[in-house]
């Protein structure tokens, strides 16, 4: 039984411990089956939901505390007070400990009813949580909703389900192994960070994106569950930026933005490709993407309006009427910083702008405010107005997206008029809108309003004014008088308008009228005493706070130009002073002082009186106000010099009030955030930066490697450029231009790639595809042609090529035979020789001088040491031999290109053969055997496809030894037309993250019918991604794909036993993957297990020391074989156990830190050893 | 981003919590209720509302508020566009989002918010997607599910999360492959007294209802693109190919969805289809009022309107209408202030008139604006933009596909001024 087993079966164990507890008390209870007893079930319900309601209810009220802190004690008491208290949900409990799926998934849908109602269902938690192993999937998923509303709670009995999770992430199917990390991720206890993270890096390396994308999300919820965490998961953010897929681009920058958005730094790398991919990614993530790149933008360019800016900023002071010194001045500072640095936009930046532009077609209107947003911070002036078109169009949407659409659209309007007015009749407002509505379309309105269209306004304003909403009245009444202060010219008219309100029979309407007058009058008092005459009559009528204290303060402020009816004012005013409101109450007193001040004879016992009554007020701000006024305007003894200027200072000029919009400088939050909705910041608000005073760096959005882009880009292959050598690196100085080209060319690239040609997803333009159909249409033709021809060719060819095969098989299997006979060579040494016939004979010369125990160690050796001086004898061999061989003119030697082909180099009966051969051997001295018979050969390019040039590979498994991180693969070209190829060489290698290829040095020339083989190094980095790249001849590209089997992506490891075990010990749990199995009808023996073992993955066999498990008479007891290797590229251990069993079962265990190379393997081992 | 979410009816019970992240008390809906109170009518709640420890962002759909909680920045318009969301998708899948089907239906409701958020983030919203994790409830299957105890949960994964083309379910198989195409234009408008338009345009969208097998690629165009004033796509859409050839090329998804909606603006002439003569007085002694409506054709483009109904929110103050219909019957909701005629079909022979006395509450002072009324009317067959589909071209399937287009032309906001 293995570690997961019984991990698995710990969870019911438990679950039955825990019952046994609570089932101790109620035995009697539980015997009754409330399922068939239906009286006593629903009655136990009842009496368990009350008190837990009235609960809720007391909480509820007092909005005091969560809900969870309550119910731990709430829980604790149930359990403990058994006996007086019948346990609730017995007949759910009995439910889910049924056999049958359909109770179990009633009983789930009513848990879940009452999760949705709010109600507690916390103390189902042991009965439910063994079922999520359940394999019926709407339980199994009801049981999840179960556990991540309760886990928080009940963090002890949630453990018991993580191992279920644990093996969800081991399996071969991505969505299940998303689903469990997704789960696990949401379980929010403490204990199980460090799994949680160990899961979220496994899957940030995961070949699904899907899987990748699960990995994204997970890492918010793991930063909130443990904030120290931090530093890591920034290392999985930064992995997971690099990924190249828009399923994850999306997730991936929202968990930037979550755990740690300052890191700008993280996003130079990938800010061209993020670009790039925006069009393909997920709505939501868009959303998140543009605020993000927003952001970014503002750090790393130049602001486009550096110019404009000021000048405009000058303008619209000018339309103020401000001081215009200052003004000049300014201009004189700016102009000469101006002329000195012409604005040349940053590429990147024009990248970002031309890429967002599309998106405000989106259905989406978050996307659409997100890119609306962006160009408003973002693009130069001339091209903002492009926004508006697409703003409008939202506020045909839903009322709560009118809303926030238009909170935005009047922050806008107010620094870019022109960009909404041509659209001003979309913000009339009908008598159906809602008021928060109308509101804000006034609000825009005025905004918009200037001396062209103001009349328009105003008639369009005179018809809200007649509104039945009264709030609406009163804002457009607000409205009006903005434009009367913004405009000059309509400044009369609508006094006019105004004055006629104060008729209205509502007295909202008038009070606010009052308001409004009062600030208008302010700019030219003068010409209007008869309307301050006219409000004055009105106080007896109106009773708005607001608009009293209005008239009083105009009278006050006016006093001379109604002497005659201010102090009568003021003596009306004096009855009532103890019934107004404060603010009355202040511009009484205001008035007072002022009125005595100016006419003391009439008002000096009114004054007094006022006063008097002030000082006794309960209002302090009021009591205060009068001893100061009383200090200021009464001449007494002990008041000093500052009385002599009561008169200057309560009459002095005041200047007029500006009336602002609310909406002024609310762009300094980032348009469409909360923070800017609410005016204020709120929690996690990234503040916008100013634009840098000059541009930082740009080459830090340089991306080194020339990846993945432009394979699959046809638009490329029509170009044809001269190639750099892959590893130059002169590539940092081609400029951001030409770079941000090649990005967006291989952004193109990938969509192609996604979709098929047809269906791309529609980033190519039309002209593009259809042209390049066309030219597959040639191609095609071309082909047709290049066929006959070929057929004609074939007949001959044959003879040519069964001949040189024999030549070389024939050589090789002698010296296969003499090998075998004298010993058994390590995996790598056997291979070399099959290539090449040179090194073969040159390992065997060591091997024959080294000691059997030496050879192994020399292994371990070989890849560093030995190699070099190796390789430069092969190759100088090589050269002479393939000279000779092939008859090329001019063969430059190529590394580690091997001159023949390595194709069933044996007949089928001499494996056999040595087979039996080196059975004696393994048990006489254990090393490794190799995978003998033939190297699975894969074709790389058909010769139909190819034209004629027909590619395979194989994995030789010699190690690579330019860079022992690499998987070697071989690779043989036959020419099979009869003209000569040339140039054949690899260009734009298009690799998943973190993968590399050296290639091979170029061929150049293939004549015909030759072959050609070579060997170029690959970093699959783990993973059976294909890598993806392009075979050039002189005249065509290819696109070619090489995709490792899992077995391939390891290399052999020497082990001894205890090593091994000891290995093994360290990779238990989730990494261990066990698996029984039946064997196969030919895997009789021993040997063919263990060939069949290495053939499907490249390990040795680890030489069992003890003679209990391997020992002379065959069979033995219980033989158990075990292989070990390495991953080529992280060299993580990969440990093989099979142990066989009697009667052809057998139990196969692969321990791998990798959990999913773990599972390939254990699933391509099962495959090969059932057969 | 989105922490939880409860659904509310209009009485103010909660009926739904679903919580993303650690649950967080109901009690926060305290400030909802308030915000609810000082509103008067749904429709004014702030969409937006601080507390002191969480926003409350909501939306106000079919009767129901979707308040949903969030604690940290988020652009508002990205949690209202995805309740929303949320809100059609339960249409989709009941028919109706009402309280009722919601609570019928609650497993499959928690279900779906499971499926739709992640942590909070949007994880799947595309129907098609949804319905291969969580199959809609129908009759058939409801019965067979109590039967066999077989569930609602799809069996099979759902792949189109991992396709490129996430929208659109692989393996689609019809006996009858069928491609229908609904042009739909609504008219705003805002009329004002005298008849004259104060603001007209065209908002337009072309539903799309397409059952066709296999990976069709399907290519819409126009005769008069131009046309188009401003366009928004469903994501299956290629915007390239629009910009440059003025063509809609895309991959369908499966089923109903929207394709494009578009916009003609205030700039072009827009058809008015009616003209309204109304005189609407209420009388200063009295307390009464009078009522003169007649609807006539103005430009329909020989085609009939239909489904001509005239809404007019009567002030308070008036308490009944005694009126006489010559076509069409009417009614007059003393609550909401209501008054509905329902024309029908307008004949231009013998045009349709509403006339009659209003009482008003006595001794109350004459409502001071007249009630402006809303027009809602429909014309089959017509686009009244001229927009016209050209031709509807399928690559990547053998078969021949039914295609059919369908123009209307209704009233959208339509409002005339009195």
């Amino acid at each position: 039984m293995t570690t997961m087993q019984r991990l698995l079966q710990l969870p019911a164990n438990a679950v039955n411990m825990v019952k046994s507890v609570q089932g101790g008390s109620q035995g009697q209870e539980e015997a009754l089956s409330p399922v068939l007893t239906p009286d006593s079930g629903p009655q136990n319900w009842y009496n368990a939901v009350q008190p837990e309601e009235l609960r809720h209810l007391r909480s509820g009220g007092t909005g005091g505390g969560g809900e969870g802190s309550e119910d731990r004690p709430g829980l604790e008491e149930g359990l403990t007070s058994l006996q007086s208290q019948p346990l609730r949900h017995d007949d759910l409990k009995e439910m889910l400990d049924s056999n049958k799926d359909s109770l179990k998934l009633e009983a789930m849908k009513r848990i879940v009813a009452m999760i949705a109602r709010g109600k507690n269902a916390s103390d189902l938690f042991p009965a439910v949580v063994k079922n999520v192993a359940c394999k019926n999937i709407e339980v199994k998923k009801l049981v999840y909703v179960y556990l991540v509303r309760y886990a928080e709670e009940q963090q002890d009995l949630a453990l018991l389900s993580i191992s279920t999770f644990q093996r969800g992430l081991k399996d071969p199917n991505q969505l299940i192994r998303a689903s469990a990390l997704r789960v696990l991720s949401s379980i929010r206890v403490t204990i199980i960070v460090p799994i949680m993270m160990l899961a979220i890096k496994e899957a940030a390396s995961d070949m699904s994106p899907y899987v990748r994308k699960t990995a994204a999300h997970a890492i918010p919820k793991l930063h909130s569950l443990d904030p120290d965490q931090k530093d890591q998961l920034i290392e999985v953010i930064e992995k997971l930026l690099a990924d190249k897929t828009t399923l994850v681009a999306g997730s991936v920058v929202m968990a930037f933005e979550e755990v740690c958005p300052d890191r700008i730094d993280l996003i130079h790398k990938n800010y061209r490709k993020l670009c790039n991919l925006l069009i393909d990614v997920e709505e939501w993530g868009q959303v998140v993407i543009i605020n993000m790149l927003t952001r970014y933008a503002r750090t790393q360019f130049l602001n486009p309006n550096i110019n404009e800016s000021l000048l405009e900023e000058n303008s619209e002071k000018a339309f103020y009427a401000s001081d215009d010194e200052e003004e000049e001045d300014k201009k004189d500072e700016v102009a000469p910083l101006a002329k000195r640095k012409p604005y040349v936009m940053d590429p990147d930046h024009r990248l970002l702008l031309r890429n967002t532009k599309p998106l405000l077609q989106s259905r989406n209107a978050a996307v659409v405010m997100a890119v609306a947003q962006l160009y408003f911070h973002l693009a130069p002036k001339a091209e903002v107005g492009i926004i508006a078109k697409a703003l409008v169009r939202l506020m045909r949407s839903h009322s709560e997206v009118q809303y926030v659409v238009l909170q935005n659209v009047a922050t806008m309007s107010i620094k870019r008029r022109g960009m909404f007015e041509p659209y001003l009749k979309s913000f009339y407002i009908r008598s159906t809108d809602p008021t928060q509505i109308k509101i804000l379309k006034l609000e825009v309105l005025t905004n918009l309003a200037n001396e062209t269209n103001i009349s328009t306004i105003l008639r369009e304003f005179q018809t809200y004014i007649k509104s039945m909403d009264k709030d609406f009245v009163a804002a457009s009444i607000q409205a009006i008088g903005r434009c009367a202060t913004n405009i000059g010219e309509v400044r009369d008219t609508c006094l006019n308008g105004l004055v006629q309100l104060l008729s209205n029979r509502d007295e909202l309407v008038v009070a606010e009228s009052v308001v409004v007058i009062k600030k208008l009058l302010q700019m030219q008092p003068e010409q209007h005493s008869d309307i301050i005459k006219h409000m004055a009559k009105l106080i007896d009528n109106i009773q708005v706070p607001m608009a009293r204290a209005s008239i009083l303060w105009l009278i006050g402020e006016y006093c001379e130009h109604v002497p005659k009816i201010a102090p009568d004012v003021l003596r009306n005013m004096a009855k009532t002073f103890t019934n107004e409101e404060d603010i009355v109450k202040l511009q009484i007193i205001n008035l007072a002082a002022k009125l005595y001040l100016t006419n003391s004879k009439q008002t000096k016992l009114l004054t007094q009186y006022v006063l008097n009554l002030a000082k006794y007020d309960q209002n302090y701000d009021i009591r205060d106000r009068a001893r100061f006024i009383r200090q200021l305007i009464v001449p007494t003894d002990k008041s000093g010099a500052l009385s002599k200027y009561a008169k200057k200072l309560f009459l002095a000029l005041k200047p007029a009030p500006v009336l602002e919009s609310t909406f002024k400088d609310r762009d300094h939050f980032q348009l469409g955030s909360l923070s800017h909705l609410l005016n204020a910041k709120a929690g996690g608000y990234q503040e916008l930066p100013d634009w840098p005073e000059s541009a930082p760096d740009p080459s830090v959005r340089n991306v080194e490697i020339p990846d993945w882009s432009k394979c699959t880009s046809r638009k490329d292959r029509k170009e044809k450029k001269a190639e750099k050598p892959f590893y130059s690196d002169s590539d940092g100085e081609s400029g951001p231009t030409e770079s941000a080209d090649s990005e967006s060319d291989s952004g193109s690239g990938s969509e192609s790639a996604s979709a098929s040609d047809e269906s791309g997803s529609g980033s190519e333009s039309g002209e593009e595809t259809e042209s390049e159909e066309e030219e597959e249409d040639e191609e095609e033709e071309k082909k047709k042609k290049r066929k006959k021809h070929l057929d004609k060719t074939k007949a001959k060819k044959p003879v040519e090529e069964s001949t040189e095969s024999e030549q070389s098989s024939g050589s090789e299997e002698r010296k296969r035979g003499r090998k075998a006979v004298k010993n058994q060579k390590s995996a790598s040494e056997s291979e070399s020789e099959s290539e090449s016939s040179e090194s073969g004979d040159e390992s065997e010369d060591e091997s024959e001088e080294e000691s059997e125990s030496d050879t192994d160690i020399r292994k371990k050796k070989t890849p560093v040491s030995k190699q070099p001086p190796k390789q430069s004898k092969k190759e100088s061999k090589k050269e002479t031999q393939e000279m000779s061989l092939l008859d090329l003119d001019d063969f430059e030697p190529a590394p580690a290109s091997a001159p023949v082909t390595p194709v069933n180099f044996m007949s089928s009966s001499l494996v056999s053969d040595l087979e039996g051969l080196s059975l004696t051997d393994t048990i006489l001295a254990p090393t490794t055997i190799t995978p003998s018979g033939s190297i699975k050969m894969y074709e790389l390019l058909h010769r139909i496809t190819g034209e004629g040039l027909a590619v395979e590979y194989c994995f030789s498994r010699q190690p690579f030894s330019p860079d022992p991180n690499m998987v070697a693969v071989q690779i043989q070209f036959t020419n099979n037309t009869n003209s000569e190829t040339k140039n054949l060489h690899i260009e734009e290698p298009r690799l998943q993250c973190g993968m590399r290829i050296r290639e091979f040095a170029e061929i150049d020339v293939l004549s015909a019918g030759e072959s050609v083989t070579v060997v170029m190094g690959i970093d699959f980095c783990d993973s059976t991604q294909a890598a993806n790249f392009q075979l050039c001849t002189h005249t065509r590209k290819f696109f070619a794909s090489i995709q490792p089997p899992v077995g391939e992506l390891m290399t052999p490891v020497f082990l001894t036993e205890n090593d091994f075990k000891k290995e093994q010990g360290k990779l238990m749990g989730m990494n261990e993957i066990s698996e029984k199995l039946t064997l196969g009808e030919k895997c009789v023996n021993e040997h063919v297990i263990v060939e069949r073992v290495t053939a499907t993955a490249n390990l040795s066999r680890v030489p069992c020391g003890s003679d209990k498990e391997c020992s002379t008479p065959p069979p033995p007891p219980a033989p158990v074989y075990r292989f070990a290797g390495k991953t080529v590229s992280s060299g993580c251990l990969v440990l093989v156990t099979v142990s066989t069993k009697e009667g052809g079962r057998a139990q196969l265990t692969v321990n791998c830190e990798k959990m999913l190379i773990g599972t390939m393997l254990v699933k391509d081992i099962m495959q090969a050893l059932s057969q | 981003m989105i922490h939880s979410l409860f659904l509310i009816n209009t009485a103010g019970d909660l009926f739904l919590e679903k919580h993303w992240k650690s649950v967080i008390s109901r009690s926060v809906c305290d400030y909802f209720f308030e915000a609810r109170e000082k509103a008067v009518e749904p429709d004014n709640v702030p969409p937006v509302i601080p507390t002191p420890h969480h926003y409350l962002i909501t939306i106000y759909r079919e009767k129901i508020f979707f308040v949903s909680v969030i604690q940290t920045e988020v652009p508002p318009l990205f949690v209202i566009e995805f309740l929303h969301r949320v809100a059609e998708t339960f249409q989709d899948y009941f028919g109706e989002c009402s309280e009722t089907t919601i609570k019928d239906n609650v497993v499959i409701v928690y279900e779906l918010l499971e499926e739709m958020l992640d942590n909070g983030f949007p994880l799947a919203t595309e129907s098609n997607i949804l319905k291969e994790l969580i199959r809609p409830p129908t009759i058939l299957r409801s019965m067979v599910n109590t039967i066999t105890g077989s569930s609602n949960v799809g069996e099979t994964l759902p792949t189109g999360q991992l396709s490129s083309i996430p929208w659109r379910r692989a393996g689609v198989k019809y006996t009858n492959n069928e491609a229908y195409f609904d042009v739909v234009e609504e008219i705003d408008a805002i009329l004002d007294k005298s008849g004259t338009t104060v603001f007209a345009e065209i908002q337009g969208v072309i539903d799309a209802c397409v059952k066709l097998s296999g990976m069709p690629d399907l290519t819409l165009s126009f005769m008069n693109p131009r046309l188009l004033d401003d366009v928004s796509f469903h994501p299956c859409v290629r915007y390239k190919r629009w910009e440059s050839e003025r063509v809609i090329s895309f991959i369908p998804p499966d089923g109903n969805f929207q394709l494009m909606s578009y916009h003609i603006s205030a700039q072009n002439l827009v058809a008015i289809p009616i003209y309204v003569k109304q005189n609407i007085s209420f009388f200063e002694t009295g307390s009464s009022g009078r009522l003169d409506i007649t609807v006539g054709p103005k430009q329909t483009m020989g085609k009939t309107v239909e489904c001509l109904v005239v809404t007019i929110h009567m002030p308070k103050v008036v308490l009944s209408a005694n009126l006489n219909a010559t076509q069409g019957t009417y009614n007059y909701d003393p609550v909401t202030k209501i008054l509905l005629w329902d024309i029908g079909k307008l004949n231009p022979q013998k045009l349709p008139n509403l006339k009659g006395s209003l009482s008003l509450q006595s001794g109350a002072p004459k409502p001071e604006e007249n009630p402006s009324l809303n027009i809602d009317l429909k014309i089959q067959q017509l686009a009244i933009s001229g927009l016209k589909v050209n031709r509807l071209d399928m690559y990547g399937e053998k078969y021949k596909p039914f295609k059919g287009v369908k123009y209307v032309t209704k009233a959208g906001k339509f409002q005339v001024r009195t």
